[in-house]
């Protein structure tokens, strides 16, 4: 069994304004395109121009909001950086691919390469700290940032470490979006993002975003919330699997669906997969709110690092914003599911409570 | 009493090896997989020499029943079959008999066809079914259904040191009780994208790479993929089975020096290899060889070296690159070389590192150059190192 | 071309090679140093710069161990240029 961990400390940096740390989410912004893309902060009031200089979008959105989490948890050195990013440094990768087939592979830049690394956001902030410890880059689908985020939690459990940085970030190119739209899988054609629920089309809306929390061992007075417990789960047979594993998760807490205030699915306007969480909703989760977070930052592969962030505001703030609500909570929220899911194959679910 | 975890499995491909009895062969008979390329479509094909694995895409694709029109990264082929190699060597007929996870791990997954197809990807539909098989966990989703896992999945990407960071995670996932057993490893396919990135950055040996000589000039660049099998001793002792090794220590540093580069000190390798010491419990004086990451890279053999002598003293255990048999595989370099060294402890015996004459003067460091059989290998140190300034370091020991 | 056209050249090329975003061109002394203390340039830039030579002036450096020599200042990049164009 893994501890439960407090969040003390959160950066995020999305299509919507959450880079400040006073307000959460007051003005929402909705989105009629095809892709959102972050709102970037003044990135050389967090990091240091010469190493801004070489960073392409996904570096620049994952070491600033790392530091925000960083400095907002008051920890100078963490005990471990963990990194979740489905499809890694795009824009470096494309490019380097591109000026090695137009340029018959002569002439190409070191620097992207370097840069196209997986690892390069954790390693980038480990350098610029000078962190020696441990530092792991997860890149798998929408398990990315469960896979750091369950490690976080189990060095915690080990007694490895005592803080955490652990995050998400994915980015978005025009040309990843284009490649990945033609397959159905990101939507052709722009559409109102706060209207995702009434999509009648295949393929999510695509966004883009980086969320880092400092994760803890014990409470201090920035504390947002807890994280209880986080499960992925690999191509269920039916839905009645998924319920399944999410109850019997549940029950290893020693609770049952009843006590969740609040799910926050993953839904993102694709008609062909949004049904699922729709059916989960309607067999275990009748007597708790649901909500959502993608009319806000779109889909990609750590966009469940953003509902983590999200989550935990809720949580302290004690309010939630109504252009995520779908069915409201009967309960003061004090206890959220996250559930995410990437075309019924890779499941993930986030269980974080108040503190 | 905590879990222990053993290596009860092992498989692997390489240019010296389709499975673990060749490749056994080779590094007993001294024989190098490194040459000329056959297969890589490249303008520098012929500029340098690699550790390739002399089959085709459709070759592979034949030897796993799967059907030619199906698409599959050469990735995810090499490590279908040196998964499925580990499962079978650890006599497991039941893959969901206890919770079982899959670990796996690539610097560029299946690149090795989008950069063949990235063109057309923007200009036309023709190899559309490509597309989705690029990311990082494709492949390991291809193993995991291959092999019927269900119970967990993921992928690690940490550039050179990527697979032996899954095996590290996979025993942790064992001893806190997550998972009872875990295939963990990783997997590189040789493509155009990684060797003109080595090449612009100048550290691609044109000769076969020479590890720790005073002359070495750079790596050869390789493939292949490595999966060991982790499993509970509760688990072998209720199956009444017998392990290979154990898994005494392991420990993951940042050098936090440079995004490329080593550390002239070798902080990053000095920590993990002093962390991964106190996790095992061993003393430095137990390690009977140490699998070193020897790339042939003047910066990373130095630093090494250094970080050797900082952690050892005087008395640096017999120590070999063994990247003169495979080159550089990458993200399978981690695991290709823990097997390499679960087969020292397993026969007794230190493989060679190829192609040393010269000491390097700065540190007056040799490593091993002949087979040794004489002596009993007991406990072996093995380090992974990769940009980012990721360093780790296993040990495992004889039982 | 002159050198000191050749120097003024090198350094809207460097800025735009290297990415060195709020560097002007007069900010760039032509004997400061490139690495080190002055313009804190890395080992990243001086593979840059190497295809930068390539690139503009058709001019291989095939050992990277060489750049420490031309990548002293801007001038002595001029110089190296001068005397390898071919």
């Amino acid at each position: 069994m893994i501890n439960s961990v407090y969040i003390n400390g959160l950066g995020a940096i999305s299509p919507q304004e959450t880079f400040s740390a006073d307000s959460f989410l007051k003005n929402i912004i909705d989105y009629n395109q095809k892709y959102l893309e972050i709102i970037p902060p003044v990135y050389k009031e967090y990091i240091d121009p010469k190493a801004l200089r070489r960073m392409s979008k996904i570096v620049r959105m994952g070491v600033a909001s790392g530091f925000m989490a960083l400095k907002q948890a008051n920890i100078e050195i963490p005990d471990a950086i963990n990194t979740g990013t489905g499809l890694g440094c795009q824009a470096d990768t494309e490019k380097f691919l591109q000026t090695m087939i137009d340029n018959d592979e002569t002439l190409l830049n070191p620097s992207s390469f370097i840069q196209s690394t997986h690892n390069t956001i954790g390693g980038q902030i480990a350098l610029a700290i000078g962190c020696n410890n441990y530092n792991m880059a997860y890149v798998h689908r929408t398990f990315s940032f469960e896979t750091a985020l369950l490690d976080s939690m189990m060095m915690i459990t080990e007694g490895t470490a005592k803080n955490v940085l652990v995050g998400g970030v994915d980015e978005i190119t025009e040309e990843s979006y284009y490649i990945r739209a033609k397959i159905g899988h990101l939507k052709n054609e722009a559409e109102q993002s706060s209207n995702i629920l009434n999509s009648k089309t295949i393929g999510a809306l695509c966004g883009e975003g980086a969320a880092f929390a400092v994760v803890s061992d014990s409470k201090t007075e920035t504390s947002y919330c807890k994280i209880d417990g986080v499960s992925m789960f690999y191509k269920p047979v039916d839905t009645l699997e998924i319920a399944a594993k999410i109850t019997s998760f549940l029950q290893e807490h020693n609770l049952t669906p009843q006590d969740i205030d609040f799910v926050i699915s993953g839904f993102n306007g694709d008609i062909e997969y949004d049904g699922i969480y729709r059916m989960i909703n309607e067999k275990i989760f009748e007597h708790s709110g649901l909500g959502m977070y993608k009319n806000l930052c779109g889909e990609y592969d750590t966009s469940s690092a953003f509902a983590t962030w999200m989550a935990a505001n809720i949580l302290k703030f004690k309010e939630i914003p109504s252009e995520i609500i779908i069915k409201k909570p009967l309960n003061k929220v004090k206890r959220v599911l996250i559930y995410n899911q990437f075309h019924n194959v890779n499941h993930s679910i986030i269980l974080m409570s108040e503190c | 009493m905590q879990r222990r975890v053993l290596i009860t499995g092992l498989g692997t491909i390489s240019s010296i090896g389709m499975n673990i009895e060749e490749t056994l062969d080779s590094l007993l008979n001294k024989r190098s997989g490194i040459k000329k390329s056959k297969n890589l479509q490249s303008v520098h094909k012929d500029d340098f020499v690699f550790g390739e694995i002399p089959l085709t895409l459709s070759e592979l694709k034949d030897m796993l029943n799967i059907p030619q029109h199906e698409a599959y990264s050469r990735t995810s082929l090499l490590a279908m079959l040196a998964a499925k190699e580990a499962v079978d060597n650890a006599g497991i007929s039941d893959i969901n008999k206890y919770r079982t996870g899959f670990l796996s791990a690539s610097t560029v997954g299946g690149m090795d066809r989008s950069e063949l197809y990235y063109s057309d990807f923007l200009t036309n539909d023709t190899q559309n079914k490509y597309i989705d098989s690029h990311h990082c966990g494709d492949h390991t989703e291809k193993v995991a259904d291959l092999l019927g896992i269900k119970d967990f999945t993921s992928t690690i990407s940490t550039a050179c040191s990527s697979s032996i960071n899954t095996i590290m995670f996979g025993a942790r996932l064992i001893k806190l009780g997550i998972l009872d057993r875990v295939i963990a490893g990783g997997v590189d396919s040789l493509s155009k994208f990684t060797l003109n990135g080595f090449n612009t950055l100048m550290i691609l040996d044109r000769e076969h790479c020479r590890p720790f000589d005073e002359t070495r000039s750079g790596l050869n660049l390789g493939e292949g993929a490595g999966y060991v099998v982790l499993e509970a001793d509760d688990i072998i002792e209720k199956e009444g089975k017998t392990a290979i090794c154990e898994l005494k220590g392991y420990a993951n540093a940042n050098d936090a020096f440079h995004q490329t580069a080593s550390s002239p000190t070798g902080e990053g390798a000095f920590l993990a290899m002093t962390k991964a010491l106190k996790l095992s419990g061993l003393n430095k004086d137990d390690i009977s060889y140490i699998n070193v990451h020897g790339t042939g890279t003047g910066n990373n053999d130095l630093s090494e070296g250094i970080a050797m002598k900082r952690v050892f003293g005087e008395n640096i255990p017999p120590f070999s690159s063994t990247k003169g048999y495979t080159g550089h595989t990458l993200g399978a370099a981690g695991s290709i070389e823990t097997i390499f060294g679960a087969l020292a402890i397993k026969h007794n015996t230190i493989f060679p590192n190829l192609n040393f004459v010269n000491t390097i003067e700065e540190i007056g460091i040799r490593p091993e150059t002949d087979i040794i059989t004489n002596r009993e290998i007991k406990n072996v140190l093995s380090n992974s190192f990769g940009f980012g300034g990721n360093n780790s370091t296993l040990i495992i020991s004889k039982i | 071309m002159e050198k000191q056209e050749l120097i003024e050249q090198l350094k809207l090329q460097i800025i735009e090679q290297l990415n060195l975003e709020d560097i002007e061109p007069s900010d760039i002394g032509n004997d400061e140093p490139l690495f080190g203390d002055g313009l804190g340039l890395d080992s990243i830039d001086a593979l840059e710069l190497i295809v930068l030579l390539e690139k503009e002036y058709g001019i291989k450096v095939e050992d990277p161990k060489e750049g420490k020599k031309i990548f002293v200042s801007v001038t002595t990049l001029a110089d190296f240029i001068i005397a390898n164009k071919k």
